[in-house]
């Protein structure tokens, strides 16, 4: 009927109302769930979410050994063409040409934080960071070389 | 004991016996005067800080916190770089009506805060039809907003004003008739009267049902006729930039939004008059004792208190819903709020004939 569709319409609208008001209202009296953060001035004590992301790294072991294989998935999942991977070829230890990661070049300044690349890696060899501190006074600075110079791949990563 | 009425009346008697009658009411208007405007530039700071304090906390974020302290400052800086800046008038704009319209927002605030009782017997005018003169001034406020977005010569600004009137003409009816029921419920268009006759209960009380529905009506009514959100399609920042008010910058932008400011403690002012009492202090029936303790609390102190309580739900309502469509907006008020507050209206005519309220 007209009538009481009518009606329950109203209570319903008030009731959606209602829900949304309580929701605002606990906000207004629990002060504890602001999630401001005053950023100079807590910079010890600073309290990132989990999924901030700051910039890619690639993660280097402490025998300065990473698990990058050049493969080049990462450059290929950029939408922006952030990532540019430079290969080199090495020679085994039973003579063989094997083809490794010489440098990877990381445009800091073209990167959307994304994560597909790293979602793309299959070694997972990259991670994205949470720093957040990039400026600088020259933009030539912001293209990275994320390989340290020296590291080699680590041993059974194929 | 210190209150409003006596601080007027002995200032009044000095008045009286120092000048002549002419004189000494020349000097009673404007230090009238000088008292709204002093009112409105503490409301506009005070109801500026309060509206981004409940915005932000509402919102999880912590708001002001850097000028003075706790943030308290921030209004005084913000209205120090309006008074600064420069009140530009667009080449293609219509000068006269361009520079008009502030004021006349503004004007509008003030001559509605004629007949407000602010405290017990302390009231710039008590006229017989303090009710109907409310309503009737604060329907003018849509020429200034008319004014201001035809002026400017700008689209968004045109299509802004152009809303902002369908909103308010609408709106007004069911304002205007939740405001009926409590003068319908005490007999009298007098504010005086109308407080006075609420002394052994506000009507939201003792006119039971009818009463909290006329209530919400009426807050819902105002909410749109001082163009807030959820109704604020006339400003619809995410749609026509600012709406009526884009083209204006420096102390005219200030003076609508002071207006603004102004017209929501007003109507909640009213709203607190009609349906909270006023300046009456809280009683319950019978309990002598109760009722002598909330007598000691200033009347003064219980009007702020209630109108600024009502301003914080009208906050509370802008920081929580999302902005209607003009299509939803007038559905809301054609289809939903006449109906019911004319259904609302008969219902209280009833029992205000067979006696049934307190």
């Amino acid at each position: 009927m007209f009538i009481v569709k009518y009606i329950k319409n109203i209570f319903k609208g008030v009731k959606s109302l209602l829900v949304g008001m309580r929701r605002t209202g606990y906000y207004f009296t629990h002060h504890k769930e602001i999630i401001t953060q005053q950023y100079p001035d807590n910079k010890e004590t600073l309290n990132l979410p989990e999924r901030f992301k700051g910039e890619v790294v690639l993660i280097h072991d402490e025998n300065n050994e990473h698990a990058c294989t050049g493969c080049t998935a990462c450059e290929l999942a950029c939408p922006n063409a952030t990532i540019k991977i430079v290969t080199k070829f090495d020679i085994t230890a039973e003579g063989k040409k094997k083809k490794a990661l010489d440098k990877f070049v990381y445009h800091l300044e073209l990167c959307t934080m994304c994560n597909l690349c790293i979602i793309a890696c299959p070694t997972d060899a990259i991670k994205m960071d949470q720093t957040f501190e990039h400026s600088v006074f020259d933009r030539k600075e912001l293209t990275k070389i994320l390989n340290k110079p020296g590291s080699k791949i680590r041993d059974g990563v194929e | 004991m210190w209150s409003f009425s006596n601080i007027a009346g002995s200032i009044q008697n000095w008045l009286n016996q120092t000048f002549s009658p002419t004189w000494s009411l020349v000097m009673q208007m404007i230090i009238a005067g000088i008292a709204v405007i002093s009112l409105f530039a503490v409301l506009g700071l005070i109801l500026v800080l309060m509206e981004r304090k409940v915005s932000a906390w509402m919102q999880i974020r912590l708001g002001p916190n850097r000028v003075g302290p706790k943030g308290i400052l921030q209004t005084f800086a913000d209205t120090l770089k309006l008074l600064v800046k420069e009140g530009l008038t667009p080449a293609g704009a219509d000068k006269l009506l361009f520079n008009l319209a502030p004021v006349l927002a503004l004007v509008v605030g003030m001559l509605l805060m004629a007949p407000i009782a602010f405290a017990k017997d302390f009231q710039l005018w008590n006229l017989n039809i303090g009710v109907l003169y409310v309503s009737a001034v604060s329907s003018i406020m849509v020429i200034s907003i008319l004014m201001a977005g035809w002026a400017s010569n700008n689209k968004y600004s045109l299509m802004g004003a152009m809303r902002s009137g369908a909103q308010i003409v609408s709106y007004e009816l069911s304002a205007g008739l939740s405001i009926l029921t409590i003068v319908v419920l005490c007999g009298s268009l007098n504010i005086p009267d109308i407080i006075y006759s609420q002394a052994d209960g506000w009507w939201i009380f003792k006119g039971h049902i009818p009463a909290i529905i006329s209530f919400v009506i009426f807050i819902i009514a105002v909410t749109a006729e001082t163009n807030r959100a959820p109704f604020d399609l006339a400003e619809a920042e995410s749609e026509l930039t600012a709406g009526f008010h884009t083209e204006y910058s420096g102390m005219k932008f200030a003076l609508f939004f002071l207006a603004e400011y102004v017209n929501v403690f007003i109507v909640c002012a009213i709203g607190a008059t009609l349906f909270l009492g006023g300046w009456m202090p809280f009683h319950i029936g019978q309990w002598q004792s109760f009722n002598h303790v909330m007598d000691y609390i200033p009347s003064s102190i219980w009007f702020f208190g209630k109108t600024f309580f009502l301003i914080f739900l009208i906050m509370w309502f802008r920081w929580t819903f999302p902005r209607l469509r003009i299509d939803q907006l007038l559905n809301l008020e054609w289809k939903y709020l006449l109906p019911i507050s004319m259904i609302n209206l008969l219902l209280v005519t009833v029992i205000a004939i067979l006696g049934w309220h307190f």
